[in-house]
């Protein structure tokens, strides 16, 4: 983390966070060699062309097949991003994604605030067995949970680095965004849309259990509030 | 012929001496207006640098008063320490000021007034007297933007971008009449921006010399023309949602605002609409003056001429088709992604055309590295940069991760400052000697240029860094989150950098002000140029031409085997060329 020059990706905690991380690496790598072509070529260009007395400069007004080179390469190498790009989109954005049996979650943000209410023992949301926790996510490890949201006043951002999810919420909207956990553990929500005087201080926090603990820890939540 | 057709109050003008009002005050010189131009956007360029300043130290040294900051009000940073809405007034109002009153106007308003009656063989303007109140609008708008600062609420705080709700309603932003400012600002800049465009369109088609065919003009004047289309087809757009957006707040329309059945996306689709071909007004004018330069700096023809032509159409085209790429995660259908996407990518081919190009065209050259040169040269450094940092957001899985992340702001500044910036570095010192008919120091050139591009490089490239770590931007205090507290050290070096570049710019300053006094006297022709502007004296007198010129040949005829020389101006007739055809250039 210390490293200046360190374009890793923090490490990802949910079932597509690889999928993305591949494309972001592919991407690294082939505008890393077409960075070290063109910078290189320039300043190779600049001390081996550099003007010296009695050479003058080749008159020529360019070459078809240069050209035709450099914009095939570039075409093919970025459809065939864009086609990858968007198979993986799909998977994960797509209204039809959300994975049958999901867990679900309704989520209601406000300045500056975020409201999850937990379908209960019953696993069913909108039942009396309800509850709702202010900025806590508890999410079981190993099944996917997807999050109904809904913002109060001004777009909001769900951002959760290490799931790699973000979802903009925007009032008058209903949004769902889903993830699977694949470890236990806590993982910071950030709010990554400019909200407000209280942007900055948006966060949330998701705590990841087992599947078992998680069972246990929602039996022993009372019912607070039936979702808004 | 159009170039017959001189305006009249230009040709009446020259009759006699003009009153110091009318020659340089309210004046119809393209020269003098592009001047004014250049002085009122080199203002704003500080302004808004120093407002970069002041969101830098918050983030490089959050326990740290700003030094001599005790000065500003309570209501701003009590004690010298920034307040949460404050820094988001900052943050808008840096964007604000670059993209609409510092870099779209050195590019557009300076170069596009100055370069093109002059490379084209035009006494002025098509509308010499429109261009004056281009001018003498975008005076009001910057005065309206700068006093959001002074009213109760402050500046506006939304974001340059200006997301509704959070712009429509006062009660979530704070923000009661700067928000109404900055909204009204923008639309009166945007008449200003239509009046110019109006204006550049009309000119390149009408009043070319005779034998300026469209293939022989210059990619700089190529690519202002095409920016001028895009203005005129963006602006508009900007300034309907403007106005709608100020009767949101002024009226309670509601258009943005869901609580009265709006639709805030809407917003994000027309400023978009317009945000997007914004994007390329600020980049294409920067790569014609720089295909320019380096032909210039090469001694040789500009590499592939028909293909830089046929990419700046190609990437203004794709400019209007990729707005959504702002809104993958926004909540527009998903299903509209990979239409963006592909559109998005395929600026990639274009771009990389350019690139190349620039790299033919100094390959085998004789390479002069004079100070417009070196920042050219770098232009292309750190354009590449910014375009390959935008194919990690063009694919909208990994735009999840790093959308609103400082990646993406690393991406805009290695496009708007290391692309734009060093370009308008590049056509202002190529350009002065015929602006003031001064030279600018070469030494202290040098020294800038090298801190320059120094410094830009330590602020901005530790942003992907960031960004790759998942760091938002416009955010007050990153320290608030766990996962973003390693990055203070990144935070503080990149303050470091920026405190440096912002530094640098003094250089910049001084060199440009003694210069324009006691600078060395510059000849007609310094850089042994092909173009029409370099065959008149330093600076050209009023109405350019003595007698109208006639063009012989294509732009960038460097090292020629025709002539000793390695250089043979447009204008030059070798004798055996013959006369322009009998209706050469009438559009």
């Amino acid at each position: 983390m210390g490293s200046f020059l360190d374009w890793f990706l923090p490490p990802g905690a949910s079932t597509f966070a690889a999928d993305i991380d591949r494309i972001y690496y592919a991407v690294l790598i082939i505008t890393g060699i077409a960075f070290v072509i063109v910078e290189a070529g320039l300043v190779w260009f600049a001390i081996k062309y550099r003007a010296r007395p009695g050479r003058k400069a080749t008159y020529t007004h360019g070459s078809m097949r240069a050209e035709m080179i450099w914009t095939a390469i570039p075409a093919v190498s970025v459809v065939a991003l864009g086609i990858w790009s968007g198979t993986v989109w799909n998977n994960i954005k797509a209204r039809d994604s959300i994975p049958e049996g999901a867990l679900e979650y309704a989520v209601m943000v406000s300045q500056f605030e975020w409201m999850f209410t937990y379908a209960g023992r019953d696993g069913e949301i909108g039942t009396a067995d309800d509850f709702t926790l202010r900025n806590q996510l508890h999410v079981p490890v190993g099944r996917a949970v997807v999050l109904r949201l809904q913002s109060e006043d001004v777009i909001h951002s769900l951002f959760i680095p290490a799931f790699r999810v973000k979802q903009d919420i925007v009032p008058g909207m209903h949004m769902a965004v889903w993830f699977e956990a694949t470890q236990t553990g806590r993982f910071e929500i950030a709010c990554a849309e400019l909200c407000g005087n209280g942007h900055t201080t948006m966060g949330a926090m998701t705590t990841v259990h087992s599947t078992a603990e998680f069972d246990e820890w929602v039996a022993s939540r009372p019912a607070t509030t039936a979702l808004r | 012929m159009a170039t017959t057709a001189l305006p009249q109050e230009a040709a009446h003008a020259e009759a006699h001496e003009l009153p110091f009002i009318r020659k340089y005050i309210f004046s119809t010189d393209h020269k003098i207006i592009g001047i004014q131009f250049l002085l009122m956007s080199l203002a704003f360029l500080g302004i808004g640098g120093f407002a970069a300043m002041l969101i830098r130290w918050q983030l490089g040294f959050p326990d740290v008063a700003i030094p001599g900051a005790t000065i500003l009000p309570e209501t701003m940073a009590p004690g010298g320490y920034l307040l949460p809405e404050f820094y988001n007034s900052l943050v808008t109002m840096h964007g604000t000021l670059m993209v609409f009153f510092a870099v779209m106007p050195l590019l557009v308003g300076v170069f596009g007034n100055f370069l093109i009656p002059l490379k084209i063989g035009a006494p002025d303007m098509a509308f010499p007297r429109l261009n004056m109140w281009s001018f003498w609008i975008a005076v009001p708008a910057g005065v309206l933007m700068l006093s959001g600062f002074f009213v109760e609420g402050g500046a506006a705080g939304a974001g340059w971008t200006s997301y509704a709700p959070l712009s429509a309603n006062s009660e979530y932003s704070g923000v009661f009449l700067g928000q109404q400012l900055w909204l009204l600002s923008l639309a009166v800049l945007g008449l200003s921006s239509i009046l110019g465009a109006t204006n550049y369109i009309t000119t390149v088609v009408n009043l070319r010399a005779p034998g300026m065919t469209w293939f022989r003009l210059p990619l700089s004047i190529w690519a202002l023309f095409i920016t001028a289309i895009l203005v005129l087809l963006a602006i508009p757009i900007l300034s309907g949602a403007a106005i709608m957006l100020f009767f949101d707040q002024t009226i309670g329309t509601h258009f943005f605002d869901a609580t009265g059945g709006g639709q805030p996306l809407l917003w994000q689709h027309l400023f978009w609409y317009f945000g997007h071909p914004e994007v390329y007004i600020l980049i294409l004018p920067g790569m014609g003056m720089v295909s320019d330069i380096i032909a210039n700096g090469s001694r040789k023809p500009v590499f592939g001429y028909h293909s830089m032509v046929y990419a700046l159409i190609a990437i203004a085209f794709l400019g209007w088709i990729v707005w959504g790429h702002h809104m993958f995660q926004s909540g527009m259908n998903p299903t509209l992604g990979m239409g963006f996407m592909i559109s998005t990518m395929l600026i990639a081919v274009p771009s990389a055309i350019k690139t190349f190009n620039w790299m033919g065209t100094m390959w085998r050259g004789s390479i002069r590295f004079h100070v417009p040169m070196l920042h050219a040269i770098t232009f292309v450094a750190m354009f590449v940069i910014g375009g390959l940092s935008g194919i990690f957001m063009a694919s909208a899985p990994v735009d999840i991760f790093i959308h609103d992340t400082y990646f993406i702001v690393a991406h805009l500044h290695y496009v708007l400052f290391g692309g734009s910036l060093f370009a308008i570095f590049a056509a202002v010192t190529y350009w002065y000697p015929k602006m003031f008919g001064r030279m600018m120091d070469p030494f202290w050139g040098k020294v800038h240029w090298a801190i320059t591009a120094v410094a830009f490089n330590v602020t901005f490239f530790p942003m992907h860094v960031l960004g790759a770590q998942g760091h938002m931007r416009r955010i007050y205090d990153p320290n608030q989150y766990e996962f973003l507290q390693p990055l203070q050290g990144t935070n503080t070096l990149i303050t470091i950098g920026a405190l440096v570049l912002f530094g640098a710019q003094f250089i910049f300053m001084g060199n440009f002000v003694i210069s324009w006094f006691k600078g060395r006297k510059a000849p007609d022709n310094p850089w042994d140029d092909n173009g029409v502007e370099w065959t008149v004296h330093s600076p050209p007198p009023h109405l350019n031409f003595a007698e109208t010129p006639v063009i012989y040949r294509a732009a960038y005829e460097y090292s020629s085997p025709l002539v000793e020389e390695d250089y043979l101006p447009q204008t030059r007739n070798l004798g055996s060329d013959s006369g322009p055809a009998a209706k050469p250039a009438a559009g």
